[in-house]
């Protein structure tokens, strides 16, 4: 009987080992960007790689960028920083907030939120959009007022036409808005109303067509991978595409997890998106990706990932949606959660970074190796991505801490300068060639 | 001696009060799981995810009073039935610990073969561990 005992201890052990060692090695020789990125099989650990990077100031250091470049402080203490526009006058608008309600369905989301949270700033979103003013482009802003407040977690930010636009986490909201205006007194006016049920994927990302006459969203899936009823997805994971005239909407894109950044390519006047892709499958699964927005694409959320691999915890599953599946163009590695987008216009900085695009990439939390926590540079040639990723500004992370998140990006040509949100420290970083 | 024996009367019932906890909630994941594995509606695996967590904080308590009591009366002859009583409880612990992980995975990984063979393996044991339990005359 006492073997019995022994038995069972030593079997209450082994198990407890098995939980505990969840090690899921990256494999460094896999290319996880491109626009054919290797794909490892599928590896589900019972418990799920978390590792967050907890945060630590940056003691009166920053980021480090390429050389021939300087960077500082535009501005400190905001309160959540995520998006940024640059308004024709140059004065910098920033959407500061979080958002999403997302109930705890399962002791899981009460564990893992807790979690989560260590490797977030602890100041409460500011629902406002503050302005930024540095007209003499000293890299010092002589100016900086709120220009509206007690908004419902604003993100995306677009300016057309004597109206600002304003993607709250609920509803698109317009306001009559003339650029020098430093203050906005008149209230918004709903262009729409946008899903916000649970909002688990709560930013709604936004940019203008070319032309003005369009608005584009993007509305993020309400859970991972269907893990919250697919009852709750309906027009979730899809990018908007909003008459401005008229206010009529129509889905341009489905089956797009997590479209945290909406640009428009300057050569083509086509819509690129930044997508965040699912969750627990493996430190290399799936990549995040950059693509275009291509009018009646199914992207493959939840059913399948890249195309038409099976995602095997989706039921019922759905193979005419996997068949229809489209590849994105481009990865970004896997869970760097790329969150912002912006292009270099008008011969850009020049050089090795005069046509692409600006990534901000807020950095993982599924994967034992850290991946993202930094802003990333993607070439352009014909409207279309090339080569690998470039390291733009980096140093985010260190030793383990993560000293700042990147989100949104914004690139002025006129100045030619780069802004970078960092809704870990609440700066936004301002990125300057030498002089 | 038992840790019944060393108290006013009060630990038997509450040990056993405890221990239906486990009986219960290990049962209904068991058939929730099934409903989930059945009908895909993700509500059925949310219930066994929360029915598990209920029975590890019960059973564990419960596995306390059982630690105890199978240490206080070791030397006794006849304590064989609270040692099988105790490795099927706590067998049943450590399996419904793995589950729990298990059921955190997301949709249909929450469950699956693995989830369903847990459930079915923890329910047996508890029932062994309970039937022993309230079948006992003297200890437990």
């Amino acid at each position: 009987m006492k073997k019995t005992l022994l038995a069972a201890g030593v079997a209450a052990i082994g198990l407890s080992l098995a939980l505990a060692s969840c090690g899921n090695p990256s494999d460094p020789k896999l290319n996880q960007t491109g626009g054919a990125p290797d794909l490892p099989g599928i590896k589900e650990t019972l418990v799920p790689a978390m590792k967050i990077s907890p945060p630590a100031g940056w003691n009166g250091e920053t980021p480090t960028v390429p050389q021939g470049f300087t960077v500082s402080a535009f501005a400190t203490d905001l309160k959540i920083p995520r998006q940024m526009l640059i308004l024709p006058n140059g004065d910098v608008l920033v959407a500061e907030g979080r958002g999403g309600h997302a109930a705890r369905l399962r002791p899981k989301d009460v564990i893992a939120g807790f979690i989560k949270k260590q490797g977030n700033t602890k100041i409460s979103g500011g629902d406002r959009i503050t302005l930024l003013r540095d007209a003499d482009n000293d890299g010092v802003p002589e100016l900086r007022s709120v220009l509206v407040e007690n908004l419902d977690a604003p993100y995306g930010l677009a300016y057309v036409e004597g109206y600002l636009y304003v993607a709250e986490q609920g509803a698109l909201t317009r306001f009559a808005f003339q650029p020098g205006q430093t203050g906005i007194a008149t209230p918004g006016e709903r262009v729409t109303v946008l899903p916000s049920r649970i909002n688990h994927h709560w930013t709604k990302s936004l940019a203008a067509s070319a032309d003005g006459t369009r608005l584009y969203v993007g509305i993020g899936s309400n859970s991972n991978i269907g893990e919250r009823g697919l009852a709750v997805e309906e027009e979730r994971a899809v990018v908007w595409e909003i008459d401005r005239a008229t206010g009529a909407r129509r889905t341009i894109a489905t089956g797009i997890r997590n479209p945290t950044a909406l640009a428009i390519e300057p050569t083509t006047g086509l819509v690129w998106s930044v997508v965040n892709e699912r969750d627990e499958l493996g430190p290399q699964l799936v990549p995040d990706y950059l693509t275009q927005v291509r009018d009646g694409a199914f992207y493959g959320w939840p059913y399948s990932y890249w195309g038409r691999n099976l995602d095997p915890r989706v039921r019922p599953q759905n193979p005419d949606m996997v068949a229809r599946a489209v590849k994105p163009d481009y990865a970004l590695g896997s869970h760097v959660a790329a969150l912002g987008l912006d292009f270099a216009r008008d011969g850009g900085f020049g050089g090795a970074f005069a046509d692409g695009a600006f990534i901000g990439m807020h950095g993982s939390w599924n994967r034992e190796d850290p991946s993202g926590y930094k802003v990333a540079w993607v070439s352009f040639s014909g409207g279309r991505p090339v080569g690998r990723p470039v390291d733009f500004a980096t140093g985010f992370l260190k030793d383990g801490e993560a000293r700042g998140r990147p989100v949104g990006v914004a690139f002025d040509p006129t100045k030619r300068i780069l802004l970078v949100a960092d809704d870990l420290s609440n700066t936004v970083w301002r990125i300057a060639p030498s002089r | 001696m038992s840790i019944h024996e060393l108290s006013g009367g009060w630990v038997r019932p509450l040990h056993r009060l405890l221990l239906a906890f486990p009986i219960g909630l290990f049962t209904f994941a068991l058939f929730t799981d099934i409903a989930y594995l059945k009908t895909a509606e993700i509500q059925w695996t949310n219930f066994s995810a929360w029915l598990i967590t209920g029975a590890l904080v019960f059973g564990g308590i419960a596995g306390l009073f059982s630690i105890a009591d199978f240490a206080l009366g070791v030397r006794r002859r006849r304590c064989r039935r609270a040692l099988v009583h105790l490795v099927a409880l706590a067998l049943a612990w450590v399996l419904g610990l793995v589950n729990a992980f298990k059921h955190s995975q997301d949709a249909w990984s929450s469950v699956g073969a693995l989830g369903l063979t847990l459930s079915a393996l923890c329910t047996l044991l508890v029932l062994v561990a309970g039937g022993i339990a309230y079948s006992a005359r003297e200890t437990l």
